[in-house]
């Protein structure tokens, strides 16, 4: 018996190791820099690029016949081997990836060229070459790739520098421009809402709007030439260089993000790539599409609306359960109230989406929106999903859990410790705040452990009502009321699901998958484990053992 | 369990010589003797024709009672004969139970217990109880034994503080813990949780103080601190004490009463019960021949 239950806990254990090794090991992988290979095919061309994956594959009988009769034979022992090369540069050959078998190669015609660059970029993804010159203004600088490349380290920093001012004070800086204007508008509807469109309110309003725009288009005018002047100075540099099949290229140094010399890094400069490409991870914003740069606003919407479910879900089930443990008597009604929580439970999570949408996002979002935020219609505010609205939807969809587990709690407050209570004289009320929950409240962070567990993995419900691929604005910032719980936000589920499912770029996007999947699972472990702090310090202080 | 006088029925033999036991077979009414010593003194709580049903099962019939004020009274009785029920009425944590029915009434100082418009928690307050099994709160020792003050609204910390000292000098527990106030209430050895819990019970300074079997879940030398503790403080206090040791029936309490299941056979001064009782009952009881 004892193996039979021991073998149990193995199996369980191997599955859940082998789940997070394989994501470990894929997610870490993916920002490792590898070598960059030039192969010469048979047919005359050469490919040249970073080799992702490795396939063995039985060609069929037509490809066979095409091929060698001796490769054939070795073919036939032993499986045919091809490889994915990230060959990048998009704009000249159109694809991304290229698939090259082992058959395809000439004969000693691959190496690894020690003067590779692998260029990531804003836009266009990453494009490989071989340095030809530095210009600046047009004049080459310098034409070998010692010299070259000294000469990129020393311009592409103070580059980068000014791109982030550049793009801060579009950002920022127009967008609080805009602010004001959208602002200004809204003061002119609503006057002509309340008042009528010819009032005098709304003449004043009008005019108020047009002096706000003159001032705007001012203010924009001295922050578009800032950044015209800083877009100028940084399209002085260049970097010419020349592709695999021979096509020279030139890259200005605005739009690199990052590049580096594959075969000539040693183990420590790679670590230093490695390490750059994690804080990017981290801490941009997301490029192309989802599948390069960063996931920072991904990470800051799941995080907020995790702590707002959390907010909603604890109190209302809370509640909920002291209710149905200590006032309800116990009957039938009571038992029918257990049944329709437990039921909760089992409803597919997409619904709770349909619901909240209809729900939250229509029936109540589109009251509000008609009394509040008239002036904005027909663009809904909050009668659209946001962050409020789908921290709602998942706080109901963990409530269950939540209730099961105070209920549990509070059942395993001694009775006697009650029977102490009121016989002090206090009231049922005044028991409950000051003996039982406070008795019960390790049992109520389990709860809440399983409810953020469950809410911050689900991504169905999401999808309809809140979770968007590319949100233009985070929901938490520096413009008043500070916290905007209409705006729509990025949350780390979807985004993965997003990657594997909705990208152009499907193979570079599929090492991102484990990535934000690793990291995920790394949230909500941190979260967790910052609950079960909290937990444990509660249990220490109360001298309890249960849960 | 008092080792001394295990749990029986009393066989068929013994029928002859228990009157009372008969009738309650044959389910007639039992008058319960009260020396006449005990029916002069003041009561503080009068128990009339309490009867008391939970759900389908009589659990006490007809009781009267006189409880003298001051001193300590003691029930005594083999297991189910209903004290500990008894002694719930008397706050009324008997109501927290679904299914309770009572009939008869319960007057404290004159005034009825059971009457439509008595304030439960109101009464309560003018209650201490200590139970079976020491029942500290999860809390700090101070909060524990202010705890009935602080439901009542007292935020002053002086007098909190005050009463707490008070209380724990009382309880005989102030020199072991007044170092360590702010520490658990857990923390502390049986003897001394239960000490804290008689500290908390007359902490708000109560008419009458309930107790449960205080002891019987702590060793000989625990027992005799707070048995010095009843006898001390039942200067000031009425203490009902429930007790299935009849030697510390006999030591600390001054009136003591026998009930046999659900019925009181006899009530009078302990020395009086102990050595020259009335009933025939009685006497097997205490000398440990029931059954």
């Amino acid at each position: 018996m004892v193996w039979l239950t021991g073998g149990g806990l193995v199996v369980c254990l191997g599955m859940i190791l082998g789940l997070s090794a394989l994501i470990l090991y894929q997610g870490l992988a993916t920002f490792w820099p590898g070598p960059v290979v030039r192969i010469r095919t048979i047919d005359g061309g050469t490919i040249m690029g970073e080799a992702t994956r490795t396939e063995r594959y039985r060609p069929t009988s037509d490809q066979l016949a095409e091929m060698d009769p001796q490769e054939a034979q070795r073919i036939a022992r032993d499986r045919a081997r091809r490889r994915l090369i990230r060959t990048g540069n998009f704009e000249l050959t159109g694809v991304h990836f290229t698939w090259v078998d082992d058959s395809q190669v000439a004969p000693g015609a691959e190496d690894r060229p020690a003067w590779a660059l692998v260029f990531e970029r804003l836009a266009w993804g990453r494009f490989y070459g071989l340095p030809k010159a530095f210009t600046i203004d047009g004049q080459s600088q310098a034409e070998d790739p010692e010299r070259i490349w000294a000469m990129f380290k020393e311009y592409h920093g103070p580059v980068r520098q000014r791109w982030r001012v550049r793009r801060r004070l579009e950002r920022r800086d127009i967008g609080r421009i805009n602010h004001r204007l959208e602002r200004a508008r809204l003061a002119v509807r609503r006057a002509e809402l309340d008042s009528g469109e010819d009032s005098s309110q709304a003449e004043s309003a009008r005019e108020r709007e047009h002096e706000v725009q003159r001032r705007a288009r001012a203010e924009a005018e001295r922050i578009r030439a800032r950044i015209d002047e800083l877009d100028a100075e940084n399209a002085r540099y260049a970097i010419v260089v020349e592709t695999a099949d021979g096509r020279e290229q030139s890259l200005a140094l605005g739009d690199i993000v990052r590049a580096y010399p594959p075969n000539r890094l040693s183990t420590a400069q790679r670590l230093g790539v490695y390490l750059s490409r994690w804080w990017e991870f981290l801490r941009d914003d997301p490029r192309e599409a989802n599948s390069e740069g960063g996931v920072f606003p991904a990470i800051f919407g799941t995080v907020v609306m995790t702590l707002l479910m959390s907010l909603a879900v604890v109190p209302f089930g809370v509640l909920a359960a002291l209710y149905l443990r200590e006032y309800a008597k116990a009957g039938l009604v009571v038992t029918i109230v257990r049944i329709a929580i437990n039921n909760l439970a089992g409803v597919p999570s997409i619904v709770f989406g349909v619901f909240g949408l209809g729900f939250f996002c229509y029936i109540i979002g589109g009251t509000i929106d008609s009394v509040f935020f008239k002036a904005s219609l027909p663009s809904p505010t909050f009668g659209a999903g946001g962050v409020l609205w789908a921290s709602l939807t998942l706080a109901l969809l963990t409530l269950p859990v939540v209730i099961v587990a105070t209920e549990e709690a509070l059942a395993a407050v001694p009775g006697s410790m009650r029977q102490g209570s009121f016989a002090c004289g206090a009231t049922r009320w005044q028991t409950i705040h000051r003996i039982v929950l406070p008795r019960a409240m390790p049992g109520i962070m389990t709860g809440l452990i399983l409810a953020m567990a469950r809410g911050a993995g689900e991504v169905a419900p999401l999808m309809l009502v809140g979770a968007v691929k590319l949100a233009p604005e985070l929901p938490v910032d520096g413009v008043v009321p500070f916290v905007h719980l209409q705006r729509s936000f990025m949350h780390l589920g979807f985004h993965i699901f997003d990657l594997g499912f909705q990208s152009q770029n499907s193979e570079a996007a599929k090492p991102m998958v484990f990535t934000t999947t690793l990291l995920l699972i790394t949230i909500i472990v941190l979260l967790n484990l910052a609950a079960i702090a909290v937990r444990a310090r509660l249990k220490r202080r109360l001298g309890t053992a249960q849960f | 369990m008092d080792p001394a006088s295990p749990v029986s029925v009393p066989g068929p033999d013994r029928e002859a010589s228990s009157p009372a036991i008969e009738a309650i077979r044959r389910g007639e009414p039992v008058a319960s003797v009260v020396h006449e010593r005990v029916a002069g003194e003041d009561p503080i709580l009068q128990i009339q024709d309490f009867s008391l049903h939970y759900g389908p099962t009589q659990a006490l019939h007809g009781v009267s009672l006189a409880i003298p004020r001051r001193g300590v009274t003691a029930l005594i009785g083999p297991s189910g004969c209903g004290k500990s029920t008894l002694l719930r009425s008397v706050n009324r944590l008997n109501d927290l139970i679904d299914g309770v029915r009572i009939k008869g009434r319960m007057l404290l100082n004159g005034r009825s217990i059971y009457a439509p418009d008595v304030d439960v928690i109101d009464l309560r307050k003018r209650m201490g109880m200590v139970f079976q099994k020491s029942n500290p709160f999860p809390m700090s020792i101070f909060e524990n034994v202010v705890y009935s003050l602080r439901i009542d609204g007292v935020r002053n910390r002086g007098v909190l503080a005050e009463a707490c000292e008070r209380a724990l000098r009382a309880a005989a527990l102030w020199d072991e813990v007044k170092d360590r106030l702010r520490g658990s209430a857990l923390r502390l050895s049986g003897g001394q949780q239960q000490r804290l819990c008689i500290a908390r019970a007359i902490a708000a300074d109560p008419e009458v103080l309930l107790m449960d079997e205080p002891c019987s879940a702590l060793d000989p030398a625990a027992t005799s601190r707070i048995e010095e503790l009843i006898a001390r403080i039942s200067e000031r206090y009425t203490v009902l004490i429930v007790t299935h040791n009849m030697q510390q029936a006999a030591r600390v309490s001054r009136y003591t009463a026998f009930l046999y299941l659900g019925r009181v056979i006899e009530f009078g001064p302990t020395e009086d019960i102990f050595q020259r009782p009335t009933v025939p009952e009685t006497e097997q009881y205490v000398t440990g021949h029931f059954g």
